[in-house]
C-alpha cells in the first residue's frame, strides 16, 4: 500500500498542453504503471484531439466523467493556475497535485478559503498537494509530478518535504542504503499551500505498510512545529527530522512582521529544538538522513 | 519587492487614508523650497531607505525654521544611515521626504499582512505605536490585537472595530480608524502586498487619524500584473549582485562567509549551506540555479559568485532529476575556463547521467576535487581553502 495514490489511480492533466505539461506527462507515462494511469488532459481549445495518445477534453468536470479519474495534476502557469485548481475542487476530485511556481499568494488565498468553505457547506473535499511541488510518487506504481523517477525504489519509509531537491536527496540517500520508499511526497515551498507536514504525517502513520518516515522542512511558518507536536502524541512510527536553513539570514526572505506573527518559531534552530522534544531523531547533517534512519529500524 | 515610505504614503493617499502633505526631494537643494511650499512652521526631514529604524539611527529631523530644514536635509541626504535593519555599513541616502509637521497626540500600530497558519489575512494593531512592534511583540504580547480576514467577505465593521476598541481608539475617532483600517485591508489586497504597515498611526490634537509612516512589501509572484509597482522599484536600494543574478534567473543572496556554493533548489541550497556551517566554515551566499541551468546561466553564476573578494573557494551541489549530470558538468568545466578560475572548486553530482558527469570533469583537465555525498563536499571544500 502507499498513501494518497497507487497503481490503480486514474489521473487528469491540466496543462498538458504546454511545454512543461506535456514533457512531464511523458515521463509519468513512461514510469511504472503510467501508462494506464494518466487518462485524460484538460484544454478548453483542443478538445477532442489527443496528446501523447491522451484524450483531450474541455474541461476537468468531463474528463473525470468521461474516465472515472479522481486526481489531477496541474502544470497550468501561475496567473491561471488557482483558477485551475478551483475548476478541480468543483469536479469533486479527490486530489488536486499542482505544481506550478509563482502563484500569487493572494490567489491562493482565495481558493483556499473557497475550498475549506465548500467542505464547511457538506460539499466534497478535495485535497491539494503543493503548489510550488514536486508532485507525489508511489515507487514502481506511479509517478505524478517532476521528481525523476529511476532514483525511487519500492519499500517501506515515507518521505515528505517541503523542498523538491531535498527530498531526492533523502530517497537518493535511503535507495543507495537499501531502504526503498513507500511514497514520497513533497508539500511545497509556498507560504500558502494545501497539505501540510501534519496531514502527510497522519497519512503515513496510518498506512500499514510505512514503517517509519523522513521528515525534511525548512526556515518560516509553523508548520513543522505543528507536524512535531501531533507526532508526540500520535505518532507509532520512528520519524528522522532535518530542517534546512540554519544558516539563512533573518529578515532576508520574510518582512519582520511575517515572522513576529507565529512567535519567534520560524527559525531552522527553533524547529529542530521542538523537534527534538517530540521525539524525532534529528539531525544538522542533511547527508546522514538516510543512515540515522536505518539505525532506528 | 520593497518600496520607500514616501511611495507607500502615495499609494495608501490613493486608497483614501489621511496621511501627511510631504514633497519628495532627490537632491538637498529642493528641502528648503519644499517646505516653503508646505507651509507651516515645523517640518519634518526623513531619509527616504528601505531599512526602518530611520529615526534612531538619525535619519529623521524635526526641523522648527527654514534654515533648520536646510541644516538638517544637508546633514542627511548623503549619509551612511545605519539602523538594525541595514547592517553595521549602513545604507546611503539619496532621497528625502520633506513633510509638514504633525500634532502627536497618540502613536498607535496598525499593519496588514498573510497568516500561513490560518490561511488568512491578518490585521494587527497596537497601542504601542512608534515603537519596535517585534519588542512589544515579546514583552508584552497582550498590547497586539489580531482579527484574521477572510478574502471573500473583506476586513468587517465588526473586525474594524474590534481592532480600534482594542487599542483605546477614543469614542470620537473610531469611524475614522475604522475608515483607515478597512482602507488599508483594500490597499493591501488590491496591490497585492505581502506586508502593510503604518508605524505609528497617529491620533492628532484635533481627532484626525494620520498615517504617519508607511512601508509596503510586495508579493513577487504578484508583480506581473502590477507595472505601477514595479515602476516604483529602486535599485540603488539593493544588492547590486543580486540585481545582476536575477537578470538571468538566478536566487542570489550574499552572505559573510568565504566558501561560494552554487546549488539546484532552494532546499538543497540552504542544506548545502548548512552543511559547510557544520564542518567549520561559513557559506559566502545562497545560490539557486533553478530546474533548467544552461551552460550560459552557470557560468553567470560563478562570476557572480566570484565577484565576492572573500570567496576562497567554490563547492557545486547538484541533484539531477530532470536536469541532468552531463549538463551541469558541461557548464561546470565551460564556466571554469571562461573565468580561469583560481580557488579550489569541489563539486558533487548525484542523480541523472552523474557518472558522465563525473567523466567530464575528470577529462577537462582542471583541478575539480569530486566528491560524493554533501558532507564529503564540504569537508573537501573546508580543507581546501584553510
Amino acid at each position: 500500500m502507499s498513501i494518497l495514490i497507487n497503481k490503480d489511480t486514474k489521473v487528469i492533466t491540466q496543462g498538458i498542453t504546454g511545454k512543461t505539461g506535456q514533457f512531464h506527462t511523458e515521463k509519468c507515462i513512461e514510469y511504472a504503471n503510467g501508462k494506464n494511469c494518466f487518462v485524460a488532459g484538460v484544454n478548453p481549445k483542443k478538445a477532442g484531439e489527443k496528446i501523447l495518445d491522451v484524450p483531450i477534453y474541455g474541461s476537468v468536470k468531463e474528463a473525470a466523467a468521461e474516465t472515472g479519474a479522481t486526481v489531477s495534476v496541474i502544470y497550468v502557469p501561475p496567473a491561471g493556475a488557482a483558477a485551475a485548481i478551483w475548476e478541480a475542487v468543483e469536479a469533486d476530485l479527490d486530489l488536486a497535485i499542482c505544481i506550478t511556481e509563482g502563484i500569487p499568494v493572494r490567489d491562493m488565498l482565495e481558493v483556499r478559503n473557497k475550498m475549506k468553505k465548500k467542505v464547511a457547506a457538506g460539499g466534497k473535499e478535495t485535497l491539494l498537494l503543493g503548489p510550488n511541488c514536486p508532485g507525489l510518487i508511489t515507487p514502481d506504481e506511479i509517478k505524478i509530478g517532476i521528481m525523476p523517477g529511476h532514483i525511487h525504489r519500492k519499500g517501506r519509509i515515507g518521505v515528505v518535504s517541503r523542498s523538491g531537491t531535498l527530498t531526492y536527496e533523502a530517497v537518493a540517500q535511503l535507495t543507495e542504503i537499501g531502504l526503498g520508499q513507500s511514497s514520497a511526497v513533497g508539500i511545497g515551498g509556498d507560504p500558502i499551500n494545501g497539505l501540510k507536514h501534519i496531514d502527510v504525517m497522519k497519512m503515513f502513520n496510518d498506512d500499514p505498510d510505512t514503517d517509519a518516515v523522513i521528515m525534511i522542512g525548512e526556515i518560516g511558518g509553523p508548520d513543522e512545529a505543528e507536524a512535531a507536536m501531533w507526532c508526540k502524541a500520535n505518532m507509532k512510527k520512528p520519524i528522522v527530522g532535518f530542517i534546512a536553513g540554519v544558516t539563512a539570514p533573518a529578515g532576508k526572505r520574510m518582512g519582520h512582521a511575517g515572522a513576529l506573527i507565529s512567535g519567534g518559531a520560524d527559525t531552522a534552530d527553533a524547529k529542530l529544538a521542538i523537534m527534538e522534544e517530540c521525539g524525532f531523531t534529528v539531525t544538522r547533517n542533511p547527508s546522514e538522513m538516510g543512515k540515522l534512519l536505518k539505525a532506528l529500524l | 519587492m520593497k518600496i520607500h515610505e514616501y511611495q507607500g504614503k502615495e499609494i495608501l493617499r490613493k486608497f483614501g487614508v489621511n496621511v501627511p502633505r510631504g514633497v519628495f526631494c532627490p537632491t538637498a537643494e529642493e528641502a528648503v523650497a519644499a517646505a516653503e511650499s508646505l507651509g507651516g512652521k515645523v517640518w519634518v526631514v526623513k531619509a527616504q531607505i528601505h531599512a526602518g529604524g530611520r529615526g534612531k539611527g538619525g535619519g529623521v529631523k524635526v526641523a522648527k525654521s527654514l534654515d533648520e530644514v536646510k541644516q538638517y536635509a544637508n546633514q542627511i541626504m548623503g549619509m551612511q544611515l545605519v539602523t538594525h535593519q541595514t547592517g553595521p555599513e549602513g545604507q546611503k541616502v539619496r532621497r528625502l521626504l520633506i513633510e509638514e509637521g504633525a500634532d502627536i497626540k497618540k502613536e498607535y500600530y496598525v499593519a496588514a499582512l498573510t497568516d500561513r497558519a490560518t490561511q488568512k489575512v491578518a490585521m494587527m494593531a497596537s497601542s504601542e505605536g512608534g515603537m519596535d512592534i517585534e519588542e512589544v511583540a515579546h514583552s508584552t504580547p497582550e498590547k497586539i490585537i489580531k482579527v484574521f480576514v477572510d478574502p471573500a467577505a473583506g476586513l468587517t465593521d465588526a473586525q474594524a472595530l474590534e481592532l480600534a476598541k482594542g487599542i483605546g481608539v477614543p469614542e470620537a475617532s473610531t469611524a475614522q480608524a475604522v475608515d483607515t483600517f478597512k482602507k488599508l485591508y483594500q490597499c493591501y489586497m488590491e496591490t497585492d502586498a505581502s506586508l502593510a504597515e503604518i508605524n505609528p498611526l497617529i491620533l492628532e490634537g484635533n481627532g484626525n487619524i494620520k498615517a504617519l509612516d508607511a512601508k509596503f512589501n510586495f508579493d513577487a509572484n504578484a508583480l506581473f500584473r502590477h507595472p505601477e509597482i514595479v515602476a516604483m522599484r529602486d535599485l540603488d536600494e539593493e544588492d547590486a549582485d543580486e540585481i545582476e543574478a536575477s537578470k538571468f534567473d538566478l536566487a542570489y543572496i550574499s552572505l559573510d562567509g568565504n566558501i561560494g556554493c552554487l546549488v539546484n533548489g532552494a532546499g538543497l541550497a540552504m542544506a548545502t549551506m548548512d552543511t559547510i556551517k557544520l564542518f567549520g566554515a561559513e557559506p559566502a551566499n545562497f545560490l539557486d540555479v533553478g530546474g533548467g541551468a544552461t551552460t550560459e546561466k552557470v557560468t553567470e553564476a560563478f562570476k557572480i559568485m566570484l565577484k565576492n573578494p572573500k570567496v576562497k573557494g567554490i563547492l557545486v551541489n547538484i541533484f539531477g532529476g530532470i536536469m541532468k549530470c552531463d549538463t551541469i558538468a558541461t557548464g561546470v568545466v565551460t564556466a571554469a575556463k571562461e573565468v580561469n578560475l583560481s580557488v579550489p572548486l569541489v563539486v558533487r553530482m548525484k542523480g541523472t547521467n552523474e557518472d558522465l558527469g563525473k567523466q567530464i570533469l575528470k577529462d577537462s583537465g582542471l583541478p575539480i576535487i569530486s566528491a560524493d555525498s554533501m558532507a564529503e563536499a564540504a569537508t573537501k571544500i573546508v580543507a581546501a581553502v584553510k
